[in-house]
């Protein structure tokens, strides 16, 4: 059942609201209604119907960017209420028979991306004051009530009939995918016994049972819920907009990125993608700020303001987002990115300076939230990723943060050809990974004497200085350079892609877990583990066989 | 085991051996007076005091179960009663078909079996509470009776679902007992589950289409959980049957008395204006028909099912007389049905588990095109030129495959528009039931009906058309 070919044609991640299928947004001052309403004939694949508000990729590509432009478009929105606009059900999670045509990697990356859409969700109440409500006004089931559990409160119609449920584990043979195990127990603080319960439960628990269990913060009667959802919701806008500082906000537009597309590239303005898939290779580049960049953030926020959209920190990191999912969907076969960051290396550092001054600023603030956010998603990409630090490149600050974030990090140290790369403010915690500490941290877990002597200052380094301070993986000579990337990348293509994947994933986060990261390895440790086994997706397998008139036979034998 | 005898003196009338089982019946009789509570507050309560001609089961044997008298509802015996078995019962059907059938619970199935058992539990309230005023305009005190029997067997069949519920599903079980007795038919807040359960049933015309379309669906559902694996639900709902037998004969004669009526009357009348002669339409009948026969289609489910394929499978529910059947696994085999493709009509095979609730549909629609038949035949006996039909089962449907388009009654697609000018032909419209109800007035006097219906052709257990079957006046 390898089908449908996953880059049968090329998933687009870019919408915008004339483009929606799937929801409808409305905005009533600071609280805006979110409503889903799943075209059934809207899948992005062809060979099932998305009923009963379940979803597929293209479904969260909009949710993902309903959140975005929440966040940039609609500042002044302080409460987002998720509900649905069928009548007869909230939301029935992920499409089951997607997900049982799918191929594998279709199904881990489709469930990677809406977890970080639900991630997105829970940044957005942290770092934005915008926080979600998930007002379930019917059956919500699966990956609907994670979705629910990834707002902070959540509303149940008490109907007699409306449950909320996690039957993946009793109807499917898998796991919830989108955080919900660990959301219940470490969010909600659901006692774990009785998570137990519940998730062996396929209809799920409704009503007053679900308020003492903790899966929803309260009940209403059918007749009384809008108003109470209004209710709830006009108290908590008044409550954040007290916490928040009154400046008048007003939202940027974000338009269409346009890349130019021809064969094995994919060029923007400030990134370039390029592949080649024979080699399994990909080149991914990022130019960095400009003097006029730079002067433009020196002219302070209402100027920032006005570049809107076209801000270089924006727009350059929407780019690498932007290509870093292309990358992840759309180039199954490439193995090793080879990333650069080209640039002045004077000019990146001034611009972060600059960027840190506006942090105050809601838009500054938003601009760097979502560069962190690009960066997560690379940390989170099962693809081998190589900083090469040749000729031109200035890997400094935030551009810091890609050499960091890449398995490995290769310098050339050449007094014909000097490289700088630098600390800026971004890298002492504006950029957090998903467990919730610096790149510069995690990359120096084991050398704490190393971070204490970079101390928090900015500053640029040359090379060697930088290899000193443990930020170089492996430093090369001009008359090195060539042979040894080009020896380590095609040792690197030649190894099991499923051990990278695994192998990086393990390496990349050092020290302590946090709620989010516990998610995506778990979702990578468990969920993709019990993906590829005939309990689930063999001929007999219970994801397989749903829906269909055989029942699912099991391999009794735990492992 | 289980004994064959009823004690029909304990304060549940049982066949069960509740009295050797302390703890289930401490909690039976826990739930009485809730249950009394619930049937003072939402069951024909302004008879409550009306010694009414009743059938009480006192007996599980096939002849002469039921025994006659007049009794008022509250001193109703509900009680609880399992069909015996000669021999040993077995699976019927799916994967585990002719091995033995589970007398507990298994535990692989203990939350479906419960749904299933509440589905089909909360029926039974639902249709007390839809009826409940309908005695003040009865056509006649035969009708009342009707009524009333049916009724309080209704009420029997939510004791014996909650037998099951109490027996075997632990206090998940006794919540959901409880639950039965909260919902409310057409409440918004708390519903009954199924759509037709909770439209309203607000005179006589809907009554007899009730008991002949939607009862008749329950027919067929208890038919189906006849042959289930677990024995003890297979056990109660064939008695059930027995009872509900009754229900569709007054549904079916019902209707066909009216029908017999209005072709008097459309024959008295000069113009051959029914309405003109106080009776009822045929266009009217028609359009009841229409209504309550695709509400009554939508509880059958959806027309390919995994739900259906499951209970199948795993010998939960069976197919009409499954045990009548040549073949139990139904596994390669497929059903062809028309589905909406692209704006038209296709027909698709589906694997014929994912379609036993259409297969169970079948049943049911071939055994109402029976009625109508009869009815035809009634108005052909009464020289009358109209005829009846049932409309497509794609017609006016909420739940299935059906549910996102529009059909008109012979199983077109039609666009919306067509849909808005013209659903007013073809179902009931608001206006139907001020004219029913200004002709529906009641009728008390012993052996004297409505203008509206003909007399039945006898009475009831031998007693004369004229019988005081509700002794209004004691």
């Amino acid at each position: 059942m390898e089908s449908p070919p996953t880059h049968a044609t090329p998933v687009d991640f870019e919408t915008d609201p004339s483009r929606y299928r799937h929801w409808r947004v409305s905005y009533d001052g600071p609280i805006a209604t979110l409503a889903m309403a799943v075209d059934p004939e809207g899948g992005l694949r062809s060979g099932y119907e998305l009923k009963l508000n379940s979803y597929d990729l293209g479904v969260d590509i909009e949710l993902a960017d309903v959140v975005r432009r929440m966040r940039f478009e609609h500042p002044e929105v302080r409460v987002v209420v998720l509900t649905s606009g069928l009548d007869n059900v909230f939301c029935a999670g992920a499409n089951i028979h997607m997900l049982a045509a799918s191929t594998h990697a279709w199904k881990v990356n489709f469930c990677k991306f809406t977890n970080e859409t639900r991630c997105e969700i829970e940044d957005a109440e942290a770092y934005s004051g915008q926080v979600y409500i998930a007002a379930v006004n019917g059956p919500c089931a699966g990956g609907g009530y994670e979705l629910a559990l990834a707002c902070r409160e959540i509303y149940l119609q008490d109907d007699g009939s409306s449950a909320v449920s996690l039957p993946e584990v009793p109807l499917l043979g898998v796991l919830p995918g989108t955080g919900g195990l660990t959301r219940l127990v470490d969010k909600r603080k659901v006692r774990r016994d009785r998570a137990d319960i519940f998730s062996t439960t396929a209809e799920g628990i409704r009503g007053k049972k679900a308020v003492e269990w903790r899966l929803v913060d309260g009940v209403y009667p059918r007749s009384r819920f809008r108003e109470a959802i209004a209710g709830r919701s006009a108290a908590l806008a008044a409550e954040l907009a007290r916490a928040l500082p009154a400046a008048e906000r007003r939202g940027i537009h974000l338009g269409p990125l346009l890349p130019e597309l021809s064969a094995g590239r994919r060029r923007y303005r400030h990134v370039e993608l390029s592949w080649d898939d024979n080699a399994r290779l990909a080149r991914l580049t990022i130019h960095g700020p400009t003097a006029e960049d730079v002067a433009l953030l020196g002219r302070g926020a209402e100027a920032a303001h006005a570049a809107g959209d076209q801000l270089w920190a924006l727009r350059a990191f929407r780019e690498l987002d932007d290509a870093i999912l292309h990358l992840r969907v759309n180039l199954p076969g490439v193995g090793v990115v080879l990333v650069r960051a080209v640039g002045d290396a004077a000019q990146a550092l001034a611009h972060d300076h600059a960027l840190t001054e506006l942090r105050g600023d809601w838009f500054i603030n938003e601009v760097i939230r979502h560069m962190a956010r690009a960066l997560r998603r690379v940390d989170l990409s099962s693809r081998t990723f190589f900083a090469l630090g040749d000729a031109g490149t200035a890997f400094v600050g935030a551009l810091f943060e890609l050499a960091l974030a890449a398995d490995r990090f290769y310098a050339l140290d050449d007094e014909d050809a000097p490289v700088q790369v630098g600390l800026s403010p971004l890298n002492f915690g504006a950029l957090p990974m998903t467990h919730g500490v610096t790149r510069l941290r995690a990359h120096l877990h084991g050398e704490p004497e190393q971070l204490s002597r970079l101390g928090e200052a900015a500053q640029l380094l040359s090379v060697g200085d930088a290899d000193e301070a443990g930020l170089v993986t492996v430093r090369l000579d001009g008359i090195d350079w060539d042979d040894d990337t080009r020896v380590a990348i095609e040792e690197r293509l030649s190894l099991s892609p499923d051990a990278l994947s695994g192998m990086e994933a393990n390496l990349r986060f050092p020290g302590a877990e946090n709620e989010d990261s516990k998610i995506f390895a778990r979702l990578s440790a468990w969920q993709n583990w019990i993906f590829i086994r005939p309990n689930a997706t063999g001929a007999h397998g219970a994801l397989t066989l749903y829906g269909k008139p055989e029942r699912p036979h099991f391999d009794w034998n735990r492992v | 085991m289980l004994s064959n005898n009823v004690d029909l003196n304990a304060k549940i009338p049982n066949n069960v051996g509740l009295a050797d089982d302390p703890k289930l019946l401490r909690a039976l009789e826990k739930w009485l007076p809730s249950y009394l509570e619930w049937w003072h507050d939402m069951g024909p309560t302004d008879f409550e005091d009306k010694p009414v001609y009743l059938r009480t089961a006192v007996s599980v044997e096939n002849d002469g179960w039921a025994h006659y008298e007049h009794v008022r509802m509250p001193d109703y015996r509900w009680g609880i009663f399992l069909n015996p078995r000669e021999q040993a019962s077995t699976i019927r059907c799916g994967d585990d078909a002719g091995k033995p059938a589970w007398s507990e619970v298994p535990g692989e199935h203990r939350n479906a079996l419960r749904r299933i058992i509440v589905t089909q539990a909360d029926t039974e309230p639902a249709s007390v509470e839809q009826q409940r005023l309908l005695g003040h305009i009865a056509p006649s005190l035969y009708d009342m009776r009707n009524l009333f029997q049916v009724n309080v067997e209704e009420g029997r069949h939510l004791w014996a679902m909650v037998y099951l519920l109490h027996k075997y599903f632990g206090r998940d079980g006794r919540d959901e007992a409880d639950a039965l007795l909260e919902r409310r038919s057409g409440d918004p807040d708390k519903p009954r589950i199924l759509g037709a359960f909770n439209q309203p049933c607000d005179h006589w015309l809907s009554f007899f289409a009730f008991t002949m379309f939607t009862d008749r669906d329950g027919k067929y559902q208890l038919a189906a959980l006849s042959q289930s694996g677990f024995d003890p639900l297979a056990r109660s709902t064939e008695f059930m049957l027995t009872e509900e037998a009754h229900h569709l004969f007054v549904g079916e004669t019902g209707l066909d008395r009216i029908i017999k009526r209005s072709a008097e009357l459309q024959r008295l009348d000069p113009n051959g204006d029914v309405r003109n002669q106080g009776g009822i339409d045929f266009d009217l009948i028609q359009r009841t028909i229409n209504y309550w026969f695709t509400y009554s289609l939508d509880l059958f489910g959806g027309e390919i099912s995994s739900n259906a394929a499951d209970f199948f499978a795993t010998g939960l529910k069976g197919r009409y007389r499954e045990d009548r059947l040549p073949e139990h696994r139904a596994l390669d085999q497929s059903y062809r049905l028309p589905v909406v493709d692209g704006g038209r009509l296709v027909e698709r095979d589906v694997p014929l588990r994912n379609a036993m609730n259409e297969v169970l549909r079948d049943s049911y629609i071939t055994d109402c095109e029976r009625a109508l038949r009869k009815w035809n035949r009634t108005l052909e006996e009464a020289g009358s030129p109209t005829r009846l039909s049932l409309p497509s089962r794609r017609f006016h449907r909420h739940q299935g495959i059906y549910a996102d388009h529009r059909f008109n009654p012979e199983g077109e697609l039609v666009s919306q528009s067509a849909w808005d000018r013209d659903h007013g032909r073809w179902l009931l419209r608001p206006e139907d039931n001020d004219y029913l109800l200004s002709i529906m007035k009641p009728v008390y006097e012993p052996g004297k009906f409505a203008n509206w219906i003909a007399p039945p052709n006898k009475g009831i257990e031998g007693q004369p058309v004229e019988f005081e079957y509700v002794k209004l006046h004691d």
